[in-house]
Formats: structure tokens, C-alpha cells, sequence
């Protein structure tokens, strides 16, 4: 089996994909629409950057996809599975029932099945009550044949996980293995509403993540390849067709994340702004040793809200296409709508009746691209405005993730990214990189394997140092697991935050280590 | 007398967030505990002080403990109803309604969880008019209102009936128990007449919750500056903007402490602001001037949305507005500041109104 890679990135407006040698270059790049059944725009995209390299099949040895098919499952309610939602945690929880403040519709389809049991922990490990076993296995018979899905959350489940595991050898037990079981402890973190959704989320698309990983498995088999097939990640490391059938809510936001990783290699810069301008916005994030810098608050995914390791990014409404107003008194709005992916068919330059931001860029001599005619008799002044806004709401964007006032590097990426300058206010220096157009792709091809733990220990009795250090050791046994190579192993984010107004120094620790992939 | 349906309770939830000055715990889940109860029982009725009867038994229903713990271990809602019936047993005479006994944070909204289940109505008046961390820092406390006999209750049904010699007893014990039972606990502490709370409460603070939270909810649908209209509502000065650069955090025994460093922006270039904050913002300077103490409220607010950030939400690169509200009169009494003013929370300064920090800049 071979070292070279294939990466792709499904993009809500493109397909994009890489191949790459064992060094990481780049042999050939493809960037095609994304079609309605996603799945066609994958083998399309993968035939056209195997064919149009000299590459022989025997010596692609590892396929990374980074997938949009959960988040639109979600987002569109389509194709997800018949779940039961079981909370451990009575008579605690009880004023709170499970999937409150999530959209009717989402409460409709997975709230079907919902079950309080007794038992949880406290923050400090002890229970607080014990596990109703008899319940759980009740539950159980009564769910048989009705779902193919279940979401535990257990009360301090990321300080015990004893009575989540329990409550899943008892429905594997009488269930089989058949009904694949979602455990919030290997999800979310502490706040227990937050992480119950997102384990509801992820048991909800456990056979749309297996639909999308058959299809790129046999995609693969279909051209002949034999490769190691991994899925990307929202923290910009992979996770092996096993764990991402079991964890597809990870897949969620890999797509910005992929492109902020793959800036860090094409920029070769492992501490720097990313600005990934698409069709219709552009993603702006940080990156820290390499790796996107975490949102540390809630997330709403399909409106419901969610505590997993998302990366921090600020979105704005602009992108290649986004269309720009002049009204007759001279003042003029950019977006926040697009011509999105009809940019080849709408935007002046290509023959269209839509003033885009890329005719803008085309008529002021910033871009090379389509008929610069056809945009000539614009009022250059005007459009010098245009495009000064522009950039203003970029270099706004960049000051609002930046974590001092020192300059820092910038990387452009993403196909919209020719329309910026490569002077931005509050940058050290811009940089956009070759293959900057298909960034994502190569940041799925070239990510890492990594392990994250989430705990609360108690400072006052084992000590800030060693907590950490165990912290620390575990994280990397997590890595281990997912398929990293033991010697390649950095810890990569250490954060531990207080608990307001409790005593003993109880504190949420987390760490994550990733490494590169085992050969 | 009203009623508070579920929009109300969504408009007070945001007013509450902002009078906890970045502590008192985030409201959402008292919120969410809230409207699971308006939905079941039906909405709640709100009185103002004075159509409660002088000698009515009324008591403050509220949680203790860790914010934290509470968004992971949720109350049952069976803790508050045992909380009052005990009280009820020990004093042998039926509570006639509930009422915060903090405005700021998570405790605005408890009441509204009980009085819904119970049938009980909730008058419009806290003990504080913001938020505070210790249990003897409410108004009663500087009127020599009792906080026992008090009940602490847990989801396990465990409830401990307390008898202090002072308040600040009350909170060495209560925290103690709260700990070991699971770290946030259902209160029913501060009992008093309806005379008591009309001399020592301050009233018609959730009216004020209700009219800031819907002051941002209405400037979001008019494209208006929440902020500026925020200060209008609650008489309060702006006194920052700028961007979170650095933020330093430990606790110390049980409570977060920390600074926040701001660098100014648009008007406050070239300042920076040190916010410090003991689970609730507590002072307010620049390298230069003092621009407002405890017990004056400081709440920093997100320069978009115009919602209050929590002491635990500042994070990095968080762009805030920085306000000033002046205290209700009962704080800045001799008693109020020795209780709540900066010496108590280790500040070595003296507490100067936050108008007149203001208006000394105007003059500068």
C-alpha cells in the first residue's frame, strides 16, 4: 500500500479535491460543484484528480473526507434515525425534560422516545443516587424494533461515565449490536442540556455518517483503490470510518477547519490569522501551534444547542459573489446575499446583470478574470469605496480573533480569496499561498490524529501539577487509540477553568494531544 | 397585580442576566425551569409590595451553590416545594407568596419555578437589586432581618433546618452543607412579614428586569443601539469600550477571582481598563481613574447584540461595552458599604459613587 493521499472537502457550493505525495505536494487539484446527492460530486471530484495525475492507484494508500452529510441532515431533517432518548440523573433534572429549546420540528422527530431514569453522579464523583438497572432494561424491551439509535446522558457523566456504560451493556445486551448507542460522556462537556442535545444530534445521524462512509468506500473501490479511509474532524485531526460511524457529529464543522489547517501548511505558519473567502462568506479563524483555536461557548446546530470542541470562527457575509447596491445618491450596500455558485452565469464580468464583489476586484485592476470590459464604465471612484469597505469589514473581522494588538501574519485562502489585497490593517504580513483554492481539501489530506479528555478534579487534593500531568497522559492514550504514532504525540491545548463558588479547588481540565497517523 | 406568561419571563431572564453584573449564575436554566413550569401550571401572578398584607408570611425561594453544577446536575424541581413545606412545618403557618431574593442571575427566576407549581403569587422585589455572592449581603441583613430559621433542600430529599446566631453564620454553614449535598441546594431562608419587605426590600425590580430585557429584545428589531437605550432604562453611565486582552482567573476558597484587561476602543483608545470580579464584577478602573466600585453595578455588555456577558463568558478578543449603574440608596448607607463595599471584597479603596467618577472625568 502506498504513502500518497487523496483529501476532499464537501463544501456547501464545491466538491474539492487533492492528491498528495508522501512529502504532502501537491500532484493534482480539482474544484466541482457540489451536486444535490453529494455523493455524485465525490466520485466526480475523486476520478478527475486520480486522471489527471500520472499517479499509479497502488500507491494511494489513505483517503480523508471532510463531509458536509450530517450538518445538512440536521439542518434539513432528512434521513435521520428513530432514536430513544434515555437521561440518567432523577430526581434531579426532572424541571428541565430533555430537547427543551430545541425547534419543534427537531423536538418532533427525536423526541418520540424519551426516558428519565434514576441514578447520575455529583461533581465529585459520588452517585447520587444508584443506577435504576431495572428501568434501563424495561426501556429496553419497550424500544425493541422501534429505534435503531439510543442517546445516554448521565448527570457529571465527564467526571463518571460508570452509569452511561452500564445503561449501554444493558441495552447491548437486549438489543444486540445492531442499535447503535451514542454515550454523552465521549461527546460533549459539562452542562448537561448542551451535551444531551449533541449526543441527541449525533445518534440522529449514525446512519447518514455510515451512508456517506460505504459511499466513499466503494467510490474508492470503484477506481480501484485500496486505501485507509478517515473522516475529518471539527478540531482538524481524523478519526478512523469506525469512530466517525460512531461519532458523526465530530464531522460537523470540519469543512472551516480543514481550511484553516491546510493554510497552516501551505502558509507554513503554525500561529496566524486564516481568512477562507467562499461564495457567499468568509470564514475567519485562529490558529494556534497549527491547530484552530476552540469556541469556548454554546453552538447552535439546527437550532439546537450544543457543547462539543467546535472551532472558534467568525463568519461574515462576504464572499466572490456577493452582490453590491449602488442606489442614485451614491451609497452603495455590500450583501449580505450572493449570486453564490451562479457567479460564472450572473457576475457582469462573465456576461451577467448582477454587480458582484469580484466585478468590483476585476474593474479596479485587483483581478485578472473574465471580460474586464464589460465592467469599464463604472464609476471608479465609487467602486474605489466599494472595495475599501470591503476590505474594512475583512480587516475588522481579523481584529475581532486577534488576541492582542501585535500584528500577526494573515493567510488568504478559499476561491474567493483573490479579491483581497495583500496589505491588511493589523497583519504582520498577508500571505496567499499556491493551491490556495483547494486549502480545505489539502488540510483534510494532511490532518493529524489527536485525543481529547474532559475532566473535573478536585485541585486541593491532588494538585494542580499532577492533575494536569494525568490529564495529559490520558489525552494521549486517547490519540494512541484514534491511530496516532505514540513518538509523533504533542500536547496541543491545555485549558482549566474554575468552578465559581464551590470549594476543594474543583476544576474542569481539558486536554487535547494529537500526533501524526501510525504507518 | 399581572400575569407572567412566557415572554415576560424571557424579557426579565435578560434584565436578570445584566443586574447579575457577569455573577449570580447564568439565568438560562433557571429560565428553562421557569417556563417548564408556566407551561404545565399555567402563568404566575406578580404582586407589587403594597398588595401584600403587612403580616403575611412571605419567603424568598432561591438556590445556593455552584452555577455550574446546577447546569449539569438540573433541580428536580421537588427541592424548592420541600425547601417551603418544611418551613412551613417548623413555623406552623402557610407562606403567602415568594419572591427573589436577588435580582441578578439565576435567582430572578427560581421563584417563578416554585410559585408556578405551587399556585403561589411572586411580588416584585429582591434583597439586593443586583447580584451578590454571600448570603448575609442582602438588604434584610442591614435591617437585622433574620436568615434563619432557614431550610437548605437537595433532589435526594435530604433538607437540613438551620438556627444561627447571625447571617454570616448562616452562609459558613449552609455552604458547608451545600457541598456535601451535591454542591447547588434548593433555599428557604430570609422568611419575613409583608411589612418587613416593604421597609427593607427594594421594590419593582423585575418590572426594571422586564423593561431592560425588552429594551434589547425591541432595539435588535428597530436596527437602534441596545446599549444606549439600556443606559436610558436603568439611569447608568458608559464607562469603556473596548476589546478583552488578557484574562486571569483562580479561585480562592470557592470563589472565581480575577481581572480582565480591556484595551480601549473608538473613544478610549490608548486606555486600558482593569475590570476585577469576584464571581461578580466588583471594580472598574483605568490606569488613571477609578471609574465605578462595588456596590455599584458594573455589567460589561457584548457591543453587538448588547446582551451581558458572564464573569465566566469574558473570553479573548470579546468586544464589550462597559456600564455603570448606580446601587439602590440602602448600599450606600454606612452598614450597606461596610457589608458590600470594596474594603469587604479586599479592594483598597474607597467607595465613591459611580456619578460622581463619572461627572470627575466630564470635568477633567
Amino acid at each position: 500500500m502506498g504513502a500518497y493521499r487523496i483529501g476532499i472537502d464537501v463544501g456547501g457550493t464545491h466538491t474539492d479535491a487533492v492528491l498528495l505525495d508522501q512529502n504532502n505536494r501537491v500532484l493534482s487539484e480539482t474544484k466541482s460543484s457540489t451536486t444535490v446527492d453529494v455523493a455524485t460530486g465525490i466520485y466526480q471530484a475523486m476520478h478527475e484528480v486520480i486522471t489527471n495525475s500520472d499517479v499509479s492507484r497502488e500507491d494511494i494508500g489513505y483517503a480523508m473526507l471532510g463531509t458536509t452529510h450530517c450538518t445538512n441532515a440536521i439542518v434539513e431533517r432528512k434521513g435521520l434515525n428513530n432514536i430513544a432518548v434515555v437521561r440518567i440523573g432523577a430526581p434531579a433534572t426532572l424541571a428541565v425534560k430533555p430537547l427543551v429549546g430545541v425547534p419543534d420540528e427537531l423536538r418532533i422527530a427525536l423526541g418520540k422516545y424519551v426516558y428519565l431514569v434514576r441514578g447520575g453522579h455529583e461533581f465529585d464523583g459520588r452517585e447520587i443516587v444508584s443506577l435504576d438497572e431495572a428501568h434501563l432494561y424495561q426501556i429496553a424491551e419497550e424500544v425493541k424494533g422501534h429505534v435503531d439509535s439510543i442517546a445516554i446522558t448521565s448527570v457529571f457523566s465527564p467526571v463518571s461515565r460508570d452509569h452511561e456504560e452500564r445503561a449501554r451493556n444493558i441495552f447491548n445486551e437486549v438489543l444486540g449490536d445492531e442499535v447503535a448507542i451514542s454515550l454523552s460522556s465521549e461527546i460533549g462537556s459539562v452542562g448537561l442540556l448542551e451535551r444531551e442535545n449533541a449526543t441527541i444530534l449525533n445518534a440522529s445521524v449514525v446512519n447518514v455518517a455510515k451512508t456517506a462512509a460505504d459511499g466513499f468506500i466503494n467510490a474508492l473501490k470503484n477506481e480501484g483503490i485500496e486505501a485507509k479511509v478517515f473522516f475529518g474532524q471539527n478540531d482538524g485531526t481524523l478519526m478512523s470510518v469506525d469512530y466517525a460511524v460512531k461519532y458523526p457529529i465530530f464531522t460537523v464543522a470540519c469543512g472551516p477547519t480543514n481550511s484553516l489547517r491546510g493554510a497552516s501548511y501551505l502558509g507554513d505558519l503554525s500561529d496566524a490569522i486564516v481568512v477562507d473567502v467562499g461564495g457567499t462568506t468568509s470564514d475567519v479563524g485562529v490558529l494556534i501551534n497549527s491547530f484552530p483555536r476552540e469556541s469556548s461557548l454554546e453552538v447552535e446546530i439546527g437550532g439546537a444547542r450544543t457543547n462539543f470542541r467546535m472551532p472558534d470562527l467568525v463568519s461574515i457575509g462576504l464572499g466572490g459573489g456577493t452582490i453590491v447596491r449602488i442606489q442614485e445618491d451614491g451609497e452603495f450596500t455590500i450583501g449580505p446575499d450572493s449570486v453564490g455558485y451562479h457567479l460564472p452565469e450572473k457576475a457582469l464580468i462573465f456576461g451577467g446583470d448582477t454587480l458582484t464583489t469580484t466585478d468590483v476586484a476585476v474593474a479596479l485592476g485587483k483581478v485578472e478574470l473574465g471580460d474586464p470590459s464589460k465592467v469599464a464604465h463604472l464609476d471608479k471612484g465609487l467602486l474605489t469605496r466599494v472595495y475599501l469597505k470591503i476590505v474594512e469589514l475583512v480587516e475588522e473581522a481579523v481584529d475581532k480573533m486577534k488576541t492582542s494588538a501585535e500584528p500577526i501574519p494573515v493567510i488568504l485562502v478559499g476561491g474567493g480569496s483573490i479579491l483581497l489585497p495583500t496589505e491588511l490593517k493589523g497583519a504582520s504580513q498577508v500571505i496567499r499561498p499556491e493551491h490556495s483554492g483547494v486549502a480545505n481539501a489539502i488540510g483534510s489530506a494532511i490532518s493529524q490524529v489527536s485525543g481529547q479528555i474532559e475532566k473535573i478534579y478536585l485541585f486541593d487534593e491532588i494538585g494542580r501539577e499532577d492533575a494536569l500531568e494525568w490529564a495529559k497522559a490520558e489525552a494521549k492514550g486517547e490519540a494512541i487509540n484514534a491511530g496516532a504514532d505514540p513518538d509523533s504525540l504533542v500536547i496541543v491545548d491545555i485549558e482549566d477553568v474554575p468552578l465559581a463558588y464551590l470549594p476543594g479547588g474543583a476544576t474542569r481540565v481539558r486536554v487535547k494531544a494529537a500526533g501524526e497517523l501510525s504507518q | 397585580m399581572r400575569k407572567i406568561g412566557k415572554q415576560e419571563i424571557e424579557d426579565i431572564a435578560v434584565g436578570a442576566a445584566l443586574l447579575g453584573t457577569g455573577g449570580g449564575g447564568d439565568p438560562y436554566i433557571g429560565k428553562l425551569m421557569a417556563l417548564q413550569a408556566i407551561e404545565e401550571y399555567g402563568p404566575v401572578t406578580l404582586l407589587d409590595v403594597d398588595e401584600v398584607p403587612d403580616d403575611a408570611l412571605i419567603v424568598p425561594s432561591s438556590m445556593m451553590g455552584a452555577p455550574t453544577v446546577m447546569l449539569e446536575k438540573i433541580p428536580s424541581g421537588e427541592e424548592a416545594i420541600e425547601a417551603f413545606q418544611k418551613l412551613e412545618e417548623y413555623l406552623g403557618k402557610k407562606i403567602y407568596a415568594t419572591f427573589p431574593i436577588e435580582a441578578g442571575g439565576v435567582n430572578s427566576m427560581l421563584p417563578f419555578a416554585l410559585a408556578a407549581r405551587l399556585g403561589l403569587p411572586v411580588i416584585d422585589a429582591d434583597g439586593m437589586g443586583r447580584a451578590f455572592p454571600e448570603l448575609q449581603m442582602v438588604t434584610f441583613y442591614l435591617d437585622g432581618i433574620s436568615a434563619t430559621p432557614a431550610v437548605i433542600a437537595d433532589e435526594k430529599g435530604n433538607t437540613a433546618l438551620l438556627s444561627t446566631i447571625d447571617n454570616v453564620w448562616t452562609e459558613r454553614i449552609a455552604r458547608a452543607a451545600t457541598i456535601q449535598m451535591g454542591g447547588s441546594v434548593m433555599n428557604a431562608m430570609y422568611s419575613m412579614t409583608g411589612k418587613n419587605l416593604k421597609e427593607s426590600g427594594i421594590s419593582n425590580i423585575l418590572k426594571l428586569e422586564e423593561e431592560i430585557g425588552k429594551t434589547i429584545r425591541l432595539a435588535k428589531a428597530n436596527n437602534v443601539d441596545a446599549i444606549q437605550e439600556v443606559l436610558k432604562t436603568v439611569g447608568g453611565f458608559e464607562l469603556f469600550q473596548g476589546k478583552v486582552t488578557d484574562i486571569n482567573r483562580k479561585t480562592e476558597s470557592g470563589f472565581a477571582k480575577g481581572i480582565a484587561t480591556f484595551e480601549g476602543l473608538n473613544d478610549y483608545k490608548d486606555e486600558t481598563l482593569q475590570l476585577r470580579f469576584q464571581n461578580e464584577h466588583l471594580l472598574a478602573q483605568t490606569d488613571k481613574r477609578l471609574l465605578c466600585v462595588t456596590p455599584d453595578l458594573i455589567a460589561v455588555l457584548d457591543s453587538e447584540t448588547g446582551l451581558p456577558i458572564t464573569t465566566e463568558g469574558i473570553r479573548y478578543g470579546s468586544r464589550c461595552v462597559v456600564i455603570g449603574i448606580p446601587c439602590h440608596p440602602k448600599w450606600r448607607t454606612e452598614k450597606g458599604i461596610e457589608t458590600v463595599g470594596p474594603k469587604y471584597f479586599g479592594y483598597d479603596v474607597d467607595y465613591t459613587p459611580v456619578e460622581e467618577l463619572v461627572n470627575k472625568e466630564v470635568t477633567k
